[in-house]
């Protein structure tokens, strides 16, 4: 079957459901309280892997397989599928859907969906959303869109390509008009268009996206509503902690589980034996009680017997160390090799360099701490048990991964709510503190809203990799980069390379040098680490972008001309791949950034601009730092400028938020951002020894986007790997101070 | 256990919890008023500010049993009725939040500041605002909503009867 069979076959399913008997229908209006004539149009997805036979159930089975509804009265709801997590999504796909729709923003109300197949894949993550459903989202609205000039057409008996839909209505040039809402009835009862014959709107015709809107919670968040994991509140909730082994992976022995039991609002507390699966179930003591605050309290009196025979015994001290020896040495491992490097950097008329650079573990640090809200209710009279899941997640459908194997329940056993998360930056992809809040549920028979204290967010995160890289490059007599070499030295977890702990074969500069070579070497650790903002790119980024500016400076040029000859003519390395460098991309925000921010003005005794490009999550952004750093190493960075290239914008106000949170979160963790573990256990707790930015020391941020006509693609990371190496490298240029670690403060800066 | 009386948005409370509960706990788990966050529990984010006797303070060092009789108001009472305080209006119209979730904590630390501040300088919102963290890096956005709001004609009016001192805890 081909994809036009499949979409056909779909096609037929929605027209199927949307003329289901009308027992079911009113069923369906009564439950999802929309009054009078509404319609409902299935989601039409790309759902390869589905056997054309289970088309027709998946579409027809359950109504609420949806993205739009209009009611008579003209409001039009769209669910917003993929979680929400600070990165403004919820806001931006129903943009989308509007805007095809031809609907006024005002009439549209937004709802979280609920976790269900049919709404296709709804995670979050690696800036991938908006890329991945902007045709899904465009096909929705097109499709409504179409069924209401259909409607439409019927009514004004009027040939449909006179119609148009606009502002929530289908006009006519006559001037005769009829609104979304009057149509309703009629629409739900035009054939749904097949996905190919459907047109999209011209970027010119836009009148939602590229627009600013504000978040469609914004109204909830600012007066207190409950929206997030933690604010859930069933019936009848105990809440509930659990404490695990400081030294990660370590066994419960023993606890003072009597003595627990006696404290104020204390209701149970038990052993946990877990799975040794740091992204299931640990070990561990549970305490269920009437309160966060009983719970809590109670932890802090626990005194627990660990077996710490098989639990880490990582320490920093130890992997810088190891680090070290391998400095200006050669990975065992080849990663990727072009040209004669050797040759290049025996060439006795070539001028080498070479570098060593750290950076090290940093922590999620979300603001709302690890929760997760579960009740597990054993089955009477032979119904099975069921479980129903309140969950801040960036991959909803993960808490199935375990639900089954791990608590023998059935998908359709399981309810999951998709709560909006107090942040996440590729922290909430696991289901450890998911199946501690359901083993909690279980054992006590009641719900239990599980969760961490500040001190297990952070001593149990799943961290950014720390790492370390030995750089080497050759210059020609006239300043021209001809050899690069990178060793990076990363970490991996039971012998698989953790989350960022990867160097590509097509990393800058490696494809737009002739002679290059990256070799690797792996420390095996036992630090549970994962993905944080722009994986990989947060640290590379900072080496090689500081590194070709240590390179310009030893060649007496200027960075920003030796960087555009690197970069060199405008290519795209792999075209139509959007995770592949397109030079001449770069080099236009490269340009455009160095004119925004008055590159190569003079600037006064111990001021200094730093400039850095890197290509991350399909988007090519640069920026420009300047800074100021006085006698006592107080660095101030005044202003931050930003080019960026993502394609059309869908949410101005949104792309701009992350562009400039992505550049305040950059410094802050180049400024004093460390963890480091010793004998496996993880030394910072709180925010007395784990230092954030604040307020006064945030820079102005000028951001200026390049609209160009590529596919639109994410914002929600790229723009925090050039924030580290333009600073760094506007810190040399105002002190000659060359940072090659991170974070700043062990280099003895303050901010 | 044992009983205190608070006064919460305006209306008064009785609540039965533990002396060393932290309002934090009382407000959110036994009167249910989740608005009012939890981040750090040491009083070094602000996601968990309110305004006691009108004085910013974090909730959750601050014991129920130590303010009992005393008034509280909380990012759900902010607002009088259905007309939103200005920078409730400044947040939504800037489109402040990312995440969301520390912004009750500034809200109510902004508040404060414009009670006795009704036309705050940078300084002045550095120095009311230094407490509250921003995971998201709202930072810049906030600064813009505080003189936005500042600027509307209902802004809030000073009152001698505020301080913006230390904690209370």
């Amino acid at each position: 079957m081909n994809d036009n069979d499949l979409v056909s076959a779909v096609t037929k399913a929605v027209y199927r459901a949307a003329f289901r008997p009308n027992l079911n229908r009113r069923a369906f209006l009564k439950l999802s309280g929309v009054a009078g004539g509404g319609f409902v149009l299935a989601s039409l997805l790309p759902m390869r892997h589905v056997a054309a036979e289970d088309l027709g159930s998946l579409v027809g089975s359950v109504e609420l397989n949806t993205f739009i509804k209009v009611s008579s009265e003209g409001e039009i709801t769209i669910y917003s599928s993929n979680p929400e997590m600070g990165q403004g999504i919820k806001t931006a796909l129903p943009m989308i859907i509007a805007e095809e729709m031809g609907a006024k923003w005002e009439d549209v109300r937004v709802l979280q969906s609920p976790v269900d197949e049919r709404f296709g894949r709804q995670g979050a993550g690696g800036s991938t959303t908006i890329p991945r459903s902007f045709d899904l989202m465009r096909q929705m609205g097109a499709s409504a869109r179409e069924m209401f000039i259909g409607a439409a057409s019927t009514a004004m008996e009027l040939p449909k390509d006179e119609l148009k839909a606009h502002e929530s209505a289908v006009s006519h040039a006559s001037g005769r008009s009829l609104t979304f809402g009057q149509l309703a009835a009629l629409a739900v009862k035009q054939p749904v268009p097949d996905p190919s014959t459907l047109v999209f709107k011209d970027r010119e015709d836009y009148t939602i996206i590229g627009t600013s809107i504000s978040g469609v919670d914004n109204l909830e968040i600012v007066t207190g509503l409950a929206l997030f994991g933690i604010d859930t509140r069933v019936p009848d909730m105990l809440y509930g902690a659990y404490h695990k082994c400081p030294a990660i992976g370590g066994e419960v022995v023993s606890a003072n589980i009597d003595e627990i039991k006696k404290l104020p609002g204390v209701k149970d507390a038990f052993l946990v034996e877990g799975n040794g699966n740091v992204r299931e179930l640990l070990d561990g003591v549970a305490i269920v009680g009437s309160s966060t605050w009983a719970v809590f309290n109670a932890k802090k009196k626990l005194k627990v017997e660990w077996d710490e025979s098989g639990a880490s015994k990582d320490s920093w001290t130890g992997l810088v160390a190891r680090a070290k020896a391998l400095e200006n040495k050669r990975g065992d491992e080849l990663i990727d090799e072009r040209g004669d490097v050797d040759a290049e950097f025996s060439n006795t008329e070539n001028q080498t360099l070479t570098a060593f650079y750290e950076y090290p573990f940093v922590s999620h640090f979300c603001l709302e701490p690890m929760n997760c809200s579960a009740h597990y209710k054993a089955g009477t009279n032979g119904e099975k048990d069921t479980l129903e899941l309140w969950m801040p997640t960036q991959f909803p459908a993960g808490a199935y991964r375990v639900t089954k194997p791990m608590f023998g329940l059935e998908q359709e056993q399981v309810t999951i709510h998709q709560m909006r998360l107090g942040g996440s930056f590729g922290r909430r992809v696991s289901t450890e503190y998911v199946c501690e809040a359901i083993e909690m549920s279980r054992r006590v028979g009641a719900p239990v809203k599980h969760t961490w204290t500040r001190e297990d967010d952070i001593r149990h995160d799943f961290f950014r990799v720390g790492g370390f890289q030995s750089v080497k490059g050759a210059l020609s007599a006239s300043g021209k980069l001809v050899a690069f070499e990178d060793h990076f030295i990363g970490m991996t977890n039971n012998g698989k390379p953790v989350s960022g702990s990867r160097f590509r074969k097509t990393e800058f500069p490696m494809l737009n040098v002739n002679n290059v070579r990256a070799t690797k070497t792996m420390f095996e650790i036992g630090t549970p680490c994962g993905p944080w903002r722009a994986p990989g790119a947060n640290t590379t980024a900072f080496v090689i972008q500081s590194f070709i500016h240590e390179l310009a400076h030893a060649a007496g040029r200027d960075h920003l001309e030796f960087l555009l000859e690197i970069m060199g003519e405008p290519r795209w390395f792999e075209q139509g791949n959007i995770r592949s460098l397109n030079t001449g991309r770069a080099v236009d925000v490269i340009k455009l950034v160095a004119e925004k921010a008055g590159w190569g003005r003079k600037m006064p005794q111990g001021h200094g601009l730093g400039l850095a490009f890197h290509f991350s999550h399909a988007a090519h952004i640069a920026e420009v730092a300047e800074v100021s750093v006085d006698a006592n190493k107080k660095l101030t960075v005044h202003n931050v400028t930003v080019a960026v290239d993502i394609g059309p914008i869908i949410n101005m106000s949104g792309a701009t938020s992350q562009v400039e949170g992505a550049v305040i979160d950059g410094l802050s963790t180049m400024a004093a951002q460390k963890i480091t573990m010793e004998n496996g256990r993880i030394q910072q707790s709180n925010f007395h020894d784990y230092k954030i930015l604040r307020m006064p020391s945030s820079p102005k941020v000028d951001i200026h986007f390049i609209q160009s006509d590529h596919a639109p693609t994410g914002i929600g990371e790229p723009a925090l790997p050039p924030l580290a190496p333009a600073v760094g490298n506007a810190i040399f240029a105002a002190t000659g101070h060359r940072v090659r670690r991170m974070p700043l403060s062990e280099e003895g800066y303050t901010i | 256990m044992a009983r205190y009386q608070l006064k919460v948005n305006g209306k008064d409370e009785e609540l039965d919890v533990d002396p060393e509960m932290p309002l934090l706990w009382a407000l959110r788990d036994v009167l249910g008023l989740v608005g009012t966050k939890y981040g750090c529990g040491i009083a070094q984010c602000g996601a968990c500010t309110v305004h006691i006797n009108g004085t910013p303070t974090r909730s959750c060092l601050v014991r129920v049993s130590d303010i009992s009789g005393q008034s509280v108001r909380t990012i759900e009472g902010l607002a009088e009725g259905t007309d939103l305080h200005p920078l409730q209006q400044a947040w939504i119209d800037l489109d402040v939040p990312q995440c969301g979730y520390c912004q009750a904590g500034q809200i109510m630390s902004a508040a404060a500041l414009l009670e006795v501040k009704p036309r705050p300088t940078d300084a002045d919102i550095d120095a009311a605002m230094v407490g509250n963290y921003c995971r998201c890096g709202t930072y810049n956005r906030i600064r813009k909503a505080i003189h936005s709001a500042a600027t509307y004609d209902n802004a809030a009016t000073p009152s001698s009867a505020v301080n913006l001192g230390e904690d209370v805890a």
